[in-house]
């Protein structure tokens, strides 16, 4: 492809802004020569388009068309309304930390009484005095992905965890993603959790934007490493603003014995990504993933997991829903690979989708690749709208037909939502789950 | 696992060396330059006496073919192809026209004994011929019209045919005698322009066969065409076109075996299907080309635009396939569901063995009212092979109340293999209700320690394991086909099939 000719006006916005931008990004030495290799990915591939088989059905350059400047650092006035929006997201009794435009707001997060053996720093602080070893980790994402080199150039911050070995935390830990700006910007964080040998933790991540704000754009990555015989709870929820784009990509990599348990629910934004990439790495680890997506409007979703089973003895399970209304596009691209030494592995996937108007749309790739063949591996896909008989018998009963809607609904999500192992995590998201569907009737 | 392994083993011993349709036939042949340029495309043209409109129609393909790229999406690798060193057009040297099968070479002759085709027996294979009006009887009639490299060589049963007004002839001589259907309908279900291999198809087809069945009428037998690959480095382009009439109803037979040979051949056929409003038409394909020896060397190269279109209301098509040979297999059969009511059906066994690289599967495009689809794959893989399903289902917005269902399973016999399973589902109408299932797994030791208790050896019981597991595709090849395919997944996976 001729360079020249590919960069678009856009194209050469950004460039200008990574040049002016990059001396006031943390880290020097090292982590600024990894950038501006990030970036050089990035500018070689630019935005991922359907022709790239990851992002066939999402068309960035279609439907996002650019990448914003980086937000400016957050004033008093700006954490003070990212305090109000806050408000009903906040979780009882977890530990909260606040990212407001993409940088960490101590005002507003929970830095004191340290439960033992949890550290918590910015990434700032990591990029600009941490130790090698943990920068090494943070820039360790491929970038093989044109959106994750990106955010490897441009990552201003977000926080690193680490939980020492045998700590299992009584806190769940609260991310907050929220989004103030009055024009259009983009932020760029990256985190990192790190667990110990047999450690626990519970995670919950939110994606927030404040009132009254516009167009904005989330570039987030998240690098979680479950040890030996650890166990992650990981939840999160995408409530953005209805302009909002939110391109996110996690890595994970489980140890032996790990457990990791995962669930996660778009409801908001005008387009999402999620990519995650599990790494079974360590024998006997059981990994769940679930998930749903509740579109309307025009809104856009996209679910992409790759599993992969590098070791033997794994399990794993996905679970998928989603709902779509009006003119929302759903996406679940769901890829298991069970490479040749992996035998004994038991992975099963199912995803279904529901479609509620005529100009809804629904798209489900489930792949399975499998090289060993003492395995049991399965996926399932389905899409439907709702059966008409089961409203009719709730009609019958008295429901009104938003009711019945709402309830066969609700019925349907839960059966992602049940996959949630903790009573806490599964209510919060079943609360979610009601707030769209009472926003809808 | 001691069973598994002792099937691994067997496999291994048997090896896939043992082809056993692997011989040469000696007859001199008449080929074109080697090379592909505008002039072998006049050559071809030329030899087969076409219209002028049929040349301009090739022509422009061949522009077309020069502006595209060598798709890279299937899971499947090989060295590049040197389109420069293959001949692209022999047929065997005609002495004169023959009306009877006695003035046919008896070289090739001898070939399909070999293959045991009974061209020269009587005009049946397995049964006796009744008068018309028996067809209930159980024993029915196969017409053949085999393709001898190039050139149809010999056609059967053209009279009976001719009565019931259904014309089966080569393509080559159906541009001649039926141009206005040819114009009609060639190139309308896959166009020139389709992808890299259809588009080399429609510059250098070399023949094929033509069926056209008149409005109402029920073809008199099944219809079948053997191919055959003989000459060295000459690619195989076949270009089939089945026209079902309003209310028609064909079944058609293709099956396949090649000459055993070192270097890699190239075969790119396309197959166009058309029916018109409650029309159906029965593909089946039994596909056993070279798949190359033990080492992974030689092989055919199986390039394959296969695509059905239910033009018509509450018409129909089905394909089964039973893909057994080729070094490399890229094929995806599929249904344009077009007419209201119309169903599309997809049955497939692909089994792979040695270094034989699969990578096939369907795509069922609902376009019209109420159109159903069904597939059912089964891949077997074994020996160091990757077998892959790559699917689409897909229901556009005015398809409402599209209907299908797939399921995929795969087995794997031995360590070294691999299944996959790429499937996308697309629906764009929210009363589409679209089901998918797939499993991999390796034969339960539950049921073989089952079978083994009741006092059958292992062998028996992996083989009852995979003709169960195949059996849902099997039953739906005609009677005759049926007993071949057995024959052919027992030569392919001998020692799992006891």
């Amino acid at each position: 492809m001729n360079l020249v000719l590919a960069k678009t006006e856009t194209g050469r916005a950004l460039n200008d802004i990574f040049d002016v931008a990059r001396d006031r990004l943390p880290g020097g030495g090292k982590v600024a020569d990894a950038r501006r290799q990030a970036f050089e990915v990035y500018e070689r591939a630019g935005l991922p388009h359907r022709r790239i088989e990851d992002w066939k059905y999402t068309d960035l350059r279609a439907l996002m068309r650019e990448v914003l400047p980086p937000a400016a650092t957050p004033d008093a006035a700006t954490v003070k309304r990212a305090g109000s929006a806050l408000k009903p997201h906040a979780i009882a009794g977890a530990r909260r930390l606040v990212l407001v435009d993409g940088v960490f707001a101590p005002q507003l997060s929970d830095t004191g009484d340290f439960e033992q053996g949890l550290s918590v720093r910015t990434l700032r602080e990591v990029l600009e005095a941490g130790d090698a070893a943990l920068q090494a980790q943070l820039l360790s994402p491929a970038s093989s992905d044109p959106m994750v080199a990106l955010n490897s150039a441009m990552m201003t911050d977000g926080l690193v965890i680490e939980v020492a070995d045998g700590t299992a935390l009584k806190q769940p830990l609260h991310i907050v993603h929220i989004a103030t700006a009055a024009h259009p910007v983009a932020m760029f964080t990256r985190s990192l959790l790190k667990l110990g040998k047999s450690a626990g933790a519970t995670l919950v991540e939110s994606y927030i934007g404040a009132d009254g704000v516009k167009t904005y754009q989330v570039h987030d990555s998240l690098l979680l490493t479950v040890d030996d015989g650890a166990r992650l709870d990981h939840v999160r929820l995408v409530e953005d603003g209805r302009e909002a784009f939110n391109i996110c990509a996690a890595v994970v990599t489980l140890g032996a014995h790990a457990h990791y348990n995962i669930f996660g629910m778009t409801s908001g934004g005008n387009l999402s990504r999620y990519h995650a990439v599990i790494a079974v790495a360590g024998e006997h680890s059981r990994v769940e993933t679930s998930g749903v997506n509740l579109l309307n409007g025009r809104q856009h979703a996209d679910t992409t997991l790759f599993l992969d089973h590098a070791v033997p003895n794994g399990t794993s399970r996905e679970v998928f829903r989603a709902v779509v209304d009006d003119r929302g596009h759903s996406v679940f691209q769901g890829r298991i690979i069970v490479r040749p030494q992996a035998q004994k592995t038991d992975a099963r996937m199912m995803t279904r989708a529901l479609l509620l108007s005529d100009d809804a749309e629904a798209d489900n790739k489930p792949e399975l690749e499998i090289f060993a063949d003492d395995v049991v591996c399965g996926h399932g896909a389905t899409t439907g709208a709702l059966d008409e008989s089961l409203l009719f018998y709730l009609r019958a009963r008295g429901l009104s037909e938003k009711e019945a809607q709402a309830l066969l609904i609700q019925a349907f999500v839960g059966e992602a939502i049940e996959q949630i192992a903790s009573d806490d995590l599964r209510g919060l998201a079943m609360s979610a789950a009601e707030r769209w569907l009472a926003a809808r009737s | 696992m001691a069973a598994v392994q002792e099937t691994v083993d067997r496999v291994r011993r048997i090896d896939v060396d043992q082809y056993r349709y692997g011989f040469e036939t000696l007859i001199e042949s008449d080929k074109a330059p080697k090379g592909l340029s505008e002039d072998t495309v006049r050559f071809i043209s030329a030899k087969k006496n076409e219209p002028a409109w049929m040349l301009e129609w090739r022509l422009e393909a061949y522009r077309r073919w020069l502006t595209m790229t060598e798709p890279k999406w299937a899971r499947v690798n090989y060295p590049k192809i040197d389109y420069q060193d293959l001949y692209y057009y022999a047929a065997p040297k005609a002495k004169k026209t023959v009306s009877s099968l006695d003035e046919i070479d008896p070289e090739i002759l001898k070939t399909y004994e070999k293959l045991g085709i009974p061209l020269r027996e009587v005009e049946v294979l397995e049964g006796v011929v009744r008068p018309e009006g028996e067809e209930g009887s159980g024993q029915r009639k196969i017409a053949v019209d085999a393709v001898f490299d190039s050139v149809s060589v010999a056609t059967t049963f053209q009279k009976e045919l001719k009565k019931a007004g259904v014309i089966f002839m080569p393509i080559s001589e159906a541009i001649r005698e039926h141009p206005e259907l040819v114009k009609k309908y060639l190139g309308s279900v896959v166009p020139t322009s389709d992808n890299y291999f259809a588009t080399l198809n429609s510059a250098v087809f070399s023949d094929g066969s033509f069926v056209y069945v008149p409005p109402g009428v029920r073809c008199p037998m099944e219809l079948s065409t053997y191919f055959r690959i003989n000459e060295r480095n000459t690619g195989q382009f076949e270009r089939t076109l089945i026209i079902a009439d309003k209310g028609a109803y064909v079944s058609y037979l293709e099956g396949c075996t090649a000459p055993q040979r070192d270097e890699n051949q190239l075969h790119a056929a396309v197959v166009e299907l058309v029916t018109l409003d409650d029309a159906e038409i029965k593909y089946s394909t039994v596909q056993n080309w070279y798949p190359g020896n033990s080492e992974g060397v030689g092989g055919i190269y199986n390039f394959v635009t296969k695509r059905g279109d239910c033009r018509g209301n509450n018409s129909k098509i089905s394909w089964t396939q039973v893909e057994t040979g080729s070094a490399i297999t890229w094929k995806y059969p599929s249904c344009i569901l077009r007419g209201d009511n119309s169903r599309g059906e997809f049955y497939s066994v692909a089994i792979s063995n040695g270094h034989q690289q699969v990578d096939s599967g369907t795509k069922m495009i609902h376009l019209g009212k109420n159109t159903t689809s069904r597939i059912i794959s089964k891949g077997i893989a074994a020996g160091v092979s990757q077998n892959t399903y790559r699917g689409l289902v897909t229901a556009h917005r005015k398809a409402t109340g599209a209907r299908n269902f797939t399921a995929c399973d795969s087995l794997l016999i031995g360590d070294k293999c691999g299944a996959h399973t790429v499937p996308y589902v697309e629906a764009k109408n929210s009363s589409a209700l679209f089901e998918h299932e797939a499993t991999t797994s390796k034969i339960s030791e539950d049921v073989l320690f089952y079978c083994v208790q009741r006092g059958l050896t292992q062998e028996e019981a992996v083989g009852l394991v995979v003709n169960g597991f195949v059996k849902d595709v099997l039953q739906q090849l005609p009677m005759e086909f049926a007993v071949e395919a057995q024959k052919l997944i027992s030569i392919s996976l001998e020692g799992s099939v006891g």
